[in-house]
């Protein structure tokens, strides 16, 4: 199979997801990598114009407002809150 | 140390419910990814550690006030991603059968926990095969109901139009009853709006005349000699109570697990974004906003950062077509074939799995293997039919299960099946 995927890539898409791996890590994913979505080319041979049916409907509830989660119980497993708000990282 | 610490099925102990109700002869252990108020509630991960909800699924709402007693929150796969509970923050959970093994995934600790008598029933999350797999590893009984017949308010999302809540327990009966309580129209839950049947009173009745398909693409060469075996007995047995066995043929299940992985990888990309370490879980350190995020987000598992990196890739832009469009087409037309085939036949039969359990560490040294084996049990949730594994015997001293599958919301007639099966064993 091609190499499709190297570490540079990897880091990339860690990036985007927003999760630090080591240089170490990343090598280690590579083959990995390769070889899921060397998998999924099983798919390539899927019909693209498969009709999928529609069963599923909107479920609605009239717009009034109710009451949800109270704000102290909203905050109480967040590391730091300040006035009522979660305390996040300076957005630089 | 006693014979249930080394299994480490329970993660946290607690003593909640058990006033009075059906259900107030029962203890219930509940998979660590539904909410528990005041419980710590983790995924089995560390980006969870000390997260207390701040209140119930209603899947649990609903087992306290039928009076159940919910005594601890099982073991499981970072996030349910895994086939046998080794991925988990707090540690590998064992097989009680036998503790060299898994006991299967991701709902091992619910598994294991029935087998075990830690509980007499429990309710596992079932995205890809996790309360089946690990019901036929441990040899319980474990249902995966139709998507949308059980609440998901409170069931902490890992791929939202697979996942579903199942009941676990030691016999058909005791599923039926708890299905009874968990199943039924929920408005904090959009999907949820079909109304349930009265499963346990219906588990005795005769099922004269059943019609069974097995297909062939789920005996091909993966599945072992000894569980291969034990189906046949299984299929005989059903015979002997009046079924009829017909084997078919659905093409489509050859891509259903690639669809499964394209799919759930994307769900979970998305759904995973919300641990971020600002509103529950450790924070991160870093300098700014993405940075502390990633580095809250660096105690996630190799596992579950190697699924949240694929989804996101597999949807990027240039690869959405290839990947996320192809898998949602292949999902169609694996519904179409169980419509087909359950159109004919009244249930689709196969091993739950293709093996019997791993020894503890053989998978972690093979993602890829470990993935290939949930190709019987995947294509059932692209489908949202429901499904439930039942006890088949040993093979090699390991427990082997049968997967029945029906129609949307066929519960009443599959327990019925399944409890046929049962009580001819």
């Amino acid at each position: 199979m091609d190499e499709g995927i190297d570490a540079e890539d990897v880091k990339d898409a860690s990036e985007l997801a927003r999760v630090t791996v080591t240089d170490e890590e990343a090598e280690e994913f590579v083959e990995e990598f390769n070889d899921v979505l060397g998998y999924f080319e099983t798919l390539d041979d899927v019909p693209d114009d498969v009709e999928s049916e529609g069963d599923l409907e909107n479920v609605m509830r009239a717009d009034e407002p109710e009451p949800s989660l109270p704000q102290d119980e909203a905050l109480e497993n967040a590391d730091e809150t300040e006035d009522g708000y979660f305390v996040g990282p300076t957005v630089s | 140390m006693s014979v249930n610490d080394e299994i480490n099925a329970l993660v946290t102990r607690c003593d909640v419910g058990g006033g009075e109700g059906e259900l107030d002869d029962l203890t219930v252990g509940v998979k660590d990814n539904i909410s528990t108020e005041g419980v710590e509630t983790t995924c089995g991960s560390a980006v969870l550690e000390g997260y207390e909800p701040p209140y119930d699924a209603t899947v649990v709402e609903r087992l306290k006030d039928a009076g159940a007693r919910i005594v601890g929150k099982t073991n499981m796969d970072e996030f349910g991603m895994g086939t046998t509970t080794e991925t988990s923050a707090h540690g590998a959970t064992r097989n009680p059968v036998d503790t060299d093994h898994v006991p299967g995934g991701s709902s091992g600790g619910s598994a294991a926990a029935v087998a075990s008598g830690d509980v007499d029933a429990a309710l596992g999350t079932d995205t890809g095969g996790s309360v089946r797999c690990p019901a036929a590893f441990c040899g319980v009984v474990g249902l995966k109901p139709t998507y949308g017949l059980v609440s998901r308010y409170g069931l902490i999302a890992y791929a939202n139009s697979l996942e579903t809540v199942g009941p676990m327990a030691r016999d058909v009966e005791t599923t039926a009853r708890v299905l009874d309580i968990i199943a039924g129209p929920d408005e904090r839950d959009g999907t949820c709006n079909h109304g349930a049947d009265d499963y346990a009173a219906a588990v005795e009745e005769p099922t004269a005349d059943v019609t069974i398909a097995v297909p062939e693409e789920l005996l091909g060469e993966a599945v072992e000699d000894g569980v291969r075996a034990k189906f046949e007995n299984a299929l005989e047995t059903l015979r002997d109570e009046g079924a009829t066995v017909q084997e078919v043929s659905m093409p489509s299940l050859e891509k259903a697990l690639a669809a499964y992985y394209v799919i759930a990888m994307g769900e979970a990309s998305s759904n995973l974004a919300r641990f971020d370490g600002v509103r529950y879980g450790p924070g991160g350190d870093g300098d700014g906003w993405n940075e502390a995020f990633a580095d809250a987000r660096a105690s996630f598992g190799d596992e579950v950062k190697r699924r949240v990196m694929l989804g996101t890739y597999a949807l990027s832009e240039g690869y959405y077509g290839d990947y996320y469009d192809k898998a949602q087409n292949a999902r169609a037309l694996v519904r179409r074939d169980f419509e087909g085939v359950l159109d004919e036949a009244d249930v689709v039969a196969s091993p739950t799995m293709p093996l019997t359990p791993f020894e503890i560490g053989e998978a972690l040294e093979a993602p890829m293997q470990m993935s290939l084996a949930d190709a019987t049990t995947t294509p059932v949730n692209l489908a949202g039919v429901p499904s439930i594994s039942v006890p088949a015997g040993r093979a090699d001293g390991l427990p082997v299960g049968l997967q029945l599958t029906a129609g949307r919301f066929e519960e009443t007639k599959l327990l019925r099946v399944a409890r046929a099966f049962e009580r001819a064993q």
